[in-house]
């Protein structure tokens, strides 16, 4: 992550091997300190009922190399782990088993209106972005120029966000999250560049920042995006990696699977 | 802030039987550096779940949340501070060079503050209620030190400001800025906290620091 951006960028790698991430559900007195330390004392039954955790295993024994030039897609049901596994690639999650090597600046695109602070200017909050995505703050000045022209907000960026329609705030974010050249890009769903007029635009900007990037690992639930922009694909099912390689015969098999069989889709 | 000061400074050195010349500006800077000292343990509760929205979005090393918070702490410290310059022209005192010693004594607040509300941060985003305990702990320790009294009045009961490490972290800074040096034992007692601070800290977070995320 603290490595310098190398321009030949073979050096990008994500590896990550028999990695395992399960959640503690904490409900109820086992958030309490208070019962916790009392049923630890009385033991028995109770403490048994205090300190009973479900954990949930988001991942299980997930093993991926992911080499320079690969756009790999994540697709599966809802809950089938794709979120986890992004943020146990942004290092957001550690893994409770496996380890995950990655080389090369990661940038997450989960939340593009992250670290938004309605209260001040959109030119600090193009600052506030930087900052968070990783940038020096003397990259994000020469960037500003670039960012300014792209958003066409012009005098708007002076004043505070808040006062900014939904559509402007979109134009904002979606100029910050596109300013730089990624090296490992995570997205959860594709970004999407805001109103019609500005769409066009937009696709531009994205398709060139995507293809920036040494690698991209995006989750999506829409097969057709990922046949767009991605070479490869996982399918994950329940924490498992159930199928991957290229994008269009896991998808391919994907489908035939979900038309199969009639399911119900959690909302 | 300022009217609270006022207030309480003419009640209480009536109800102390002091003078309120002498008995105000030490209420005014007690009141100013308990509230940095106390702004750390009772918002440290929320140093982690309030950033929950970053921390589970990007790997940021949770250092900066903790500079986050201590910043604005000082910001806000340095924000009431002007109280106390009203108070030293109101009553026309000038605490003298002695008062340049706060500085490193407020450093050592800041410090300790910090570390502090790491491990809080922690054990509050784990344990939902901590925060409360954490309140209440506050409360009380704010009567049990000498901010509405004076150390003086004490007489035999010593052991409530000498084992009180809240009366020495306000004491390096509070003693300067009224013009008294503090004593040595309030420097050596506050070093002490600071090197226990430091080990409570470093412990809880090289253990549990992949934790967190998990716990939010």
């Amino acid at each position: 992550m603290t490595e310098t951006i190398n321009p030949s960028r073979t050096h990008v790698e994500l590896t990550l091997q028999n990695v395992s991430v399960s959640f503690p559900i904490y409900h109820g007195g086992s958030r309490s300190l208070k019962k916790s330390l009392l049923f630890r004392g009385t033991g028995g039954q109770l403490a048994n009922d205090a300190n009973h955790r479900i954990v949930v295993e988001a991942l299980r024994n997930v093993s991926l190399n992911i080499r320079p030039g690969d756009r790999v897609a994540l697709i599966g049901h809802n809950g089938a782990g794709k979120t986890t596994l992004l943020r146990v690639m942004a290092g957001v999650y550690e893994p409770f088993a496996g380890t995950v090597v990655s080389r090369g600046r990661i940038s997450p695109m989960f939340d593009v209106g992250l670290g938004i602070d309605g209260d001040v200017s959109g030119y600090d909050n193009i600052r506030l972005r930087g900052l968070i995505l990783g940038m020096t703050p003397g990259e994000i000045e020469e960037r500003i120029p670039d960012i300014v022209d792209f958003t066409e907000l012009g005098d708007y960026l002076d004043i505070p966000v808040r006062t900014y329609s939904a559509g402007m705030m979109a134009r904002l974010t979606f100029a910050v999250a596109t300013c730089f050249s990624p090296e490992i890009l995570l997205m959860d769903e594709w970004l999407l560049a805001g109103d019609a007029s500005f769409r066009e635009k937009g696709k531009k900007r994205i398709s060139s920042f995507v293809e920036q990037a040494s690698i991209l690992v995006m989750a999506s639930h829409s097969n057709e995006t990922c046949r767009q922009w991605c070479n490869k694909a996982v399918w994950m099912e329940r924490g498992e990696i159930r199928l991957q390689g290229d994008v269009n015969s896991v998808i391919a098999a994907y489908e035939s699977e979900t038309a199969g069989v009639p399911r119900v889709e959690p909302a | 802030m300022a009217i609270m000061v006022s207030a309480l400074g003419v009640l209480y050195a009536e109800l102390f039987n002091q003078e309120v010349r002498g008995f105000l500006p030490f209420l005014c800077v007690g009141l100013l550096v308990w509230s940095l000292i106390s702004s750390f343990l009772t918002e440290g509760g929320t140093l982690f779940t309030g950033s929950e929205s970053y921390i589970k979005q990007v790997s940021l090393p949770y250092s900066v949340y903790v500079y986050r918070s201590a910043c604005s702490k000082l910001i806000i410290f340095a924000h009431n501070l002007v109280i106390y310059f009203g108070v030293l022209l109101y009553f026309q005192i000038w605490p003298g060079s002695v008062a340049l010693l706060a500085v490193p004594g407020l450093a050592l607040i800041l410090f300790n503050g910090a570390v502090a509300s790491l491990y809080i941060g922690m054990i509050s985003a784990r344990f939902r209620d901590v925060p409360q305990l954490i309140n209440s702990a506050v409360q009380i320790a704010f009567f049990l030190t000498p901010i509405f009294w004076k150390p003086e009045l004490l007489r035999g009961l010593t052991f409530v400001t000498a084992f009180n490490p809240f009366y020495h972290l306000l004491e390096i800074v509070r003693g300067p800025m009224l013009g008294s040096v503090p004593s040595s034992t309030s420097y050596f007692a506050v070093l002490a906290i600071s090197a226990i601070n430091l080990m409570v800290a470093g412990f809880i977070f090289v253990r549990y620091r992949s934790r967190i995320s998990y716990w939010l």
